[in-house]
């Protein structure tokens, strides 16, 4: 749906080059909601805002539901008809609102309509249409000071939604608001995504973000994708530090004698109670030293960090099993402070 | 004494609303063209906006007196006569145009990029930003620019009307300066200091009202808010009457 390829972009201010985005190549599949995470100056800005060409790249392109906007664009550094035309068809939300305080809510969402020539009737009614898509009804009348950061969001989006758009862009929606509202502006994003089939592109620096409602994700360091893939894709692979931020296990084992495994699942096999399976099945102890698990539709997902009585080779059945199960089982380098060091620790202590 | 000060108080009104007027109409569009000609603006232009900033600054730098007779074979070429009110209006204009001008470059200067950037993102283009964003969003701002310059012209069109121009300044000084008639000055100046505290009461009304779109009726919400919290969680041992005291504080307070 949105495909950036080889994308990037140079600032230059008295003579200083700056690069915003080094190379940068998305893909984002129709109907997923994919987030891209990283710090702030990684260049996740500049890159959403490529997307619709808000700025202009220095090269590269930009595909958005089968339309090459970089060739549409043109070479002028203002935004030709048919530029505006495409990007009356992607919806962008903002972190902080951008709403005209000069309007009400609902001429707010009329905005758009207007751009897009739609008659007064038709404008009014797609807008309350809208404002009750997104819960807020009873507010049409209001303006924008009297509402609060999470209603201000709610109208953000239906704004958005306007001109019917396939592609919501969502710069930091919810960085603005507190963890409550931002739980409920990321429900209303899914049932969006899922309802209308909305693809999402959004960028943020909150991890929980792309825990609670992104399918797939992409970790940017200095203008670069470092990491990027579906959830469970990046959590199969080893050393991701995308699945490490999103999925994070720790924990030591309690004694000199044990085995500890991290089990990765994917999501792919249907919820099963595994791990006392696992310990019916072998007569053996498990204690879990760490978790952090997902179920979404009936599908585990996360990391789980657990600890097995006895040496590794005398786990070696045990840990098979779990690999049978279609997950995927690392030994944990982690270790018990050899009871010499301890031994050690406490003569230099007297 | 009443149809002399009652002519040159309406030769004074004459003046300041034509040159007002004149100010408006070429000034709008003079400021929208610094910002937008402006680096980083959406019509970037340094050229244009280089030019058209350095005419704006001879504007504003010239004195209104010299201005005045600068203008003569001008004024005298647009209205065929270089004195009286209409003779006024002419310079008055000019002084006003680039002083106007700057007052809405400031003024939609400050209208937030951010909102410009999400017109943009809807597929708006210039002129869609100008009229649905930029003038909107400025709109207190410029009612507040209008209120300066109306009465930076009722004290101009005091020093045209010294010069010839009529009105009340005229009137002040061929009258009251020149023929001693203390009284009548007095009455004259006095009629100009009510003139501007009117024209300044009227524009931060308008600047009030338009600014404060909904806001006070979110003041009401917020009271309203406030009242089931204080009724809601009584604290224990609390006499009744603080209770129902507590909203009342809470409504005088808020606005």
């Amino acid at each position: 749906m949105i495909t950036t390829t080889g994308l990037t972009k140079v600032y230059r201010s008295r003579g200083r080059e700056v690069t915003a985005l080094d190379g940068v190549d998305l893909h984002v599949r129709e109907g997923e909601v994919y987030g891209v995470v990283g710090q702030s100056g990684a260049g996740k800005s500049t890159l959403i805002r490529c997307v619709n060409l808000l700025e202009r790249p220095s090269s590269g392109t930009v595909t958005v539901n089968g339309r090459d906007l970089t060739a549409l664009a043109g070479r002028g550094p203002r935004a030709n008809a048919a530029l505006r035309e495409a990007r009356s068809r992607i919806g962008m939300v903002f972190q902080h609102f951008n709403l005209l305080s000069s309007r009400t809510v609902q001429a707010n969402i009329e905005l758009p309509l207007e751009i897009l020539g739609v008659s007064g009737k038709e404008r009014e009614r797609k807008a309350l249409e809208l404002l009750d898509l997104v819960g807020l009804a009873d507010k049409a009348k209001a303006y924008p000071a009297q509402l609060s950061g999470g209603q201000k969001q709610r109208v953000g989006i239906a704004r958005a939604l306007a001109g019917d758009p396939k592609v919501l862009l969502s710069d930091e929606s919810t960085s603005a608001l507190d963890p409550e509202t931002t739980r409920s502006i990321l429900q209303l994003l899914r049932d969006l995504n899922q309802q209308l089939g909305l693809t999402v592109l959004l960028i943020t620096h909150e991890m929980d973000v792309v825990k609670t409602i992104c399918d797939s994700a992409a970790l940017m360091k200095g203008g670069r994708v470092v990491e990027s893939g579906t959830v469970s894709e990046l959590l199969a692979t080893p050393g991701s530090e995308l699945a490490a931020e999103l999925f994070p296990v720790g924990g030591e084992p309690s004694g000199a004698d044990r085995t500890v495994v991290d089990v990765t699942f994917h999501g792919e096999a249907a919820t099963q109670p595994v791990i006392s399976q696992l310990s019916r099945t072998y007569n053996i102890d498990i204690s879990i030293l760490g978790a952090a698990m997902d179920t979404v539709a009936g599908k585990q997902i996360g990391r789980m960090r657990i600890e097995l009585p006895g040496r590794f080779e005398e786990n070696v059945v045990p840990i098979g099993f779990l690999r049978e199960q279609g997950l995927q089982v690392d030994v944990a380098d982690v270790a018990y402070p050899a009871p010499a060091d301890a031994a050690l620790l406490k003569e230099g202590v007297k | 004494m009443r149809p002399l000060l009652y002519n040159n108080s309406l030769d004074t009104l004459f003046m300041v609303w034509w040159a007002t007027f004149y100010a408006v109409v070429a000034g709008v569009p003079l400021g929208l063209l610094l910002i937008l000609t402006d680096r980083g603006g959406l019509l970037q232009n340094v050229v244009v906006n280089k030019v058209v900033g350095a005419i704006v600054n001879i504007g504003r730098s010239f004195p209104f007196l010299i201005l005045m007779v600068v203008l003569i074979p001008f004024t005298r070429f647009l209205v065929s006569t270089s004195i009286g009110p209409s003779g006024a209006v002419v310079p008055l204009a000019i002084a006003a145009i680039p002083f106007f001008a700057r007052l809405v470059e400031a003024a939609v200067r400050e209208v937030d990029h951010g909102l410009v950037e999400a017109v943009q993102s809807m597929g708006g283009g210039t002129w869609t930003v100008v009229f649905k964003v930029l003038l909107p969003q400025a709109l207190p701002a410029l009612v507040a620019a209008v209120t300066t310059t109306v009465i930076t012209l009722i004290g101009y069109s005091a020093i045209a009307g010294a010069v010839g121009g009529g009105g009340l300044g005229n009137l002040a000084y061929t009258y009251g300066f020149q023929q001693y008639e203390t009284r009548l000055m007095v009455v004259t100046v006095v009629l100009l200091i009510l003139l501007v505290t009117l024209v300044q009461l009227l524009g931060d009304l308008v600047v009030k009202r338009l600014a404060g779109r909904g806001s006070r009726s979110s003041a009401s919400v917020r009271v309203g808010l406030r009242r089931p919290r204080t009724a809601g969680a009584p604290q224990a041992g609390q006499a009744p009457v603080t209770a129902t005291e507590e909203p009342a504080t809470a409504l005088t307070k808020t606005p």
